[in-house]
């Protein structure tokens, strides 16, 4: 018997895809709305962005670099994992992980390079000793800050950043195709779930850029560039609108069609997932940012510096919080109910320090940030108009 | 991860300090071939026959040392019929696969459901301990009109949604009509559990890899039935085989009105029932 008493499956008893199973959706679309972002600058040239197109695409870096361990703290058996690489199978989406994640992380190091590369040079060329190999090595032999090589990088930079965007489209649309291709659940199956996680990751996406920009600024005590946070707001605001609006036009297909699904989605949401679904999702996470980021976009002309920024600041953590609410929703609640349709589960509370816990979820969330420091200690992530580094066209010799 | 190309001379301190644009656009001709080259293998990949694709990958019985010597698997076509009409609800069927097979405690590879419908046609469904205890007289407070027992067992679909997901070729369908689970190469992944519409699949404790009805194909590949069809003490369960001229199972999925589980998910079960009604899912 389930949790309201109703009938569930003998093997249904537990859920199954844990917490670790929402953070790997949620860490992807950060990566790729991350991502995403920094292509409206480098490919769409939509130049208030500037000073966080670095920022993003280290910031799609760093969660990239920690996305596959939340799928390895799943696994029954992650010392296998390479059997995705060996026998892949193809008709399955998730065998397509490791290749996709390949793919991904060389075009996301080779843009990064490409970025960083009149810096490197730059660096090598002030530094000594092991400091200089170092930036030496990270150069890769490529010393040439012509005006004619920096106009091949951008060329280059153009074009990854276009393949770039599929790419990353391609990485979060298929984590929702995880979802959408199980046909034996009817709060998964559906073809919208690609777009919709694609949509909710730019927004999570563009929400972290924020976050990061405003607190890297606060601590290297510089002013928040008001025209590019303003563009942010903007950018975020459209994607907030149509990813809630997705979201919702889905669920009320469902309960207008009220079809055999309906009878276990209904009470699913309005019962089971009552609060983080209605609370958080709907109403704390995207009605109140929405309202917020309205007022940053309609009513900028009266808006302070400080009072956009901090709105800005506050919308963003909620929508962070939205999209991991949205995840949640997803995967736990897509198995809450038993695939007998007529019960509930036992409710799931991930563990403190168990190997799906919360600790390790928090790890795995603050470890790409301190990748994002450290970077910044190696490479300038944040762009410095005055002090320009790459105006230094110095070329290191012995 | 990608191999980016590190010059060793420039590294190694003899740099001059030379332009070298050719690396950078050899790394990227480089790069360019080795993504054509993977979107090509998939593309001309067979993508449709998952049993050639699992033997490909080595996922076959042969290997799990499942078959018998002088067993010849095309020669088969296994189906599963369970009578409803006739269960009795005694759980002999789920003791013996639990005996069997090993199942691990409060897992199932095959259960017994009791069904009660009242007039208004509501309906009280209950499997303790997957009906392995036989089933306790209980009072339902309704006008129950209708009464059974329902045995179930994963369904070896033709067109198996587990399969197909199996990222790693661990699951296959066996040229006899079989799914199995390769234990030593299963990652554990879960994908199958989410995908099977019938709850016949679970995640064992112990291996931590999946594990769900093999048909007993330890036994029925040596001529012998299954442990569930051998212990029904009623006949409601009886193992078939299409191949075999004048097979009684296939004479009566032939000429009577069976049914099979969730026909609109089109995954073409394998297992037939006999006395279905609509309540039954
Ligand atoms: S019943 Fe479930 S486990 Fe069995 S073949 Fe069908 S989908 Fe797979
Ligand atoms: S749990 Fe094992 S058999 Fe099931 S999909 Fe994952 S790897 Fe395949």
């Amino acid at each position: 018997m389930g949790e309201n008493g109703g009938f569930l499956f003998p093997n249904d008893l537990h859920i199954l895809w844990q917490l670790m199973i929402v953070m790997y959706p949620y860490v992807t679309g950060l990566v790729a709305g991350a991502f995403i972002l920094s292509s409206l600058y480098h490919v769409f040239h939509r130049d208030e962005l500037r000073p966080i197109g670095r920022l993003a695409l280290v910031a799609s870096l760093g969660f990239l670099l920690f996305a596959p361990f939340t799928l390895l703290l799943h696994l029954g058996h992650p010392e296998r994992c390479y059997n995705t690489l060996v026998t892949p199978n193809l008709s399955s989406a998730m065998a397509m992980f490791g290749f996709i994640y390949a793919g991904y992380m060389t075009l996301l190091l080779a843009e990064i390079w490409l970025v960083h590369r009149q810096d490197i040079i730059t660096l090598a060329s002030r530094s000594t000793g092991i400091k200089r190999t170092f930036y030496k090595c990270l150069a890769l032999g490529v010393y040439d800050v012509s005006p004619e090589s920096r106009k091949v990088d951008h060329g280059v930079l153009l074009i990854l950043a276009g393949i770039g965007i599929p790419g990353a489209a391609f990485l979060h649309g298929y984590v929702g195709f995880i979802f959408g291709a199980v046909k034996a659940n009817p709060w998964w199956s559906t073809p919208l779930m690609p777009i919709i996680f694609l949509c909710s990751a730019i927004v999570s996406g563009i929400a972290m850029v924020i976050i990061l920009y405003s607190i890297g600024l606060k601590f290297s005590n510089r002013k928040i560039d008001a025209p590019c946070m303003q563009s942010l707001a903007r950018w975020l605001w459209m994607f907030v609108l149509i990813s809630i609006t997705l979201e919702l036009l889905e669920i009320m297909t469902l309960a207008y069609e009220a079809a055999e699904e309906w009878e276990i989605i209904g009470p699913l949401l309005g019962d089971q997932l009552a609060f983080s679904f209605i609370g958080i999702q709907i109403f704390l996470g995207a009605m109140v940012p929405i309202i917020l980021l309205g007022i940053v976009v309609l009513m900028s002309r009266y808006l302070t510096d400080q009072i956009r920024n901090t709105l800005c600041f506050v919308a963003s953590l909620l929508l962070l919080l939205q999209v991991f609410a949205m995840r949640w929703n997803v995967v736990i609640g897509g198995q809450i109910f038993s695939k007998s349709m007529r019960g509930f589960r036992e409710h799931y509370t991930p563990g403190l320090f168990d190997k799906e816990g919360i600790a390790l979820a928090i790890a795995i969330f603050v470890l790409p940030l301190l990748f994002i420091i450290l970077f910044n200690r190696v490479l300038p992530v944040f762009e410095q108009p005055d002090e320009q580094l790459s105006t230094d066209t110095g070329t290191p010799s012995e | 991860m990608p191999t980016i190309p590190v010059s060793n001379s420039e590294c190694g301190g003899g740099c001059g300090g030379a332009p070298s644009a050719g690396t950078r656009r050899d790394f990227l001709k480089q790069g360019a071939k080795a993504l054509g080259a993977s979107v090509a293998t998939i593309i001309l990949c067979d993508m449709t026959d998952l049993t050639k694709m699992a033997e490909a990958s080595g996922a076959t019985p042969q290997r799990a040392n499942l078959f018998a010597d002088g067993y010849d698997w095309t020669k088969h076509s296994y189906v599963y019929l369970v009578d409803i009409r006739k269960c009795i609800g005694c759980g002999s069927c789920v003791r013996a696969c639990s005996r069997e097979n090993n199942v691990p405690p409060a897992h199932f590879r095959t259960w017994v459901e009791r069904y009660r419908v009242s007039r208004s046609g509501e309906a009280v469904i209950d499997s303790t301990n997957g009906g392995m205890d036989g089933f306790e007289p209980s009072q339902t407070g309704l006008d129950i009109t209708k009464a059974f027992f329902f045995p179930k067992l994963c369904c070896h679909c033709t067109h198996t949604p587990c399969v197909q997901l199996c990222p790693v070729c661990a699951s296959y369908r066996t040229v006899d009509g079989v799914v199995l689970v390769d234990e030593t190469r299963c990652i554990g992944c879960g994908y199958c559990v989410q995908a099977c519409p019938y709850g016949s699949r679970f995640i064992h404790p112990e291996t931590h890899t999946a594990s769900k009805c093999t048909l007993c194909y330890h036994r029925i590949t040596k001529g012998m039935t299954t442990a569930c069809v051998q212990a029904c003490p009623v006949e409601a369960r009886m193992l078939g085989d299409m191949k075999q001229v004048g097979d009684k199972v296939a004479e009566i999925i032939a000429t009577q009105r069976v049914l099979i589980l969730q026909p609109e998910l089109l995954t073409d079960p394998n297992c037939y029932y006999l006395g279905l009604t609509k309540e039954a899912r």
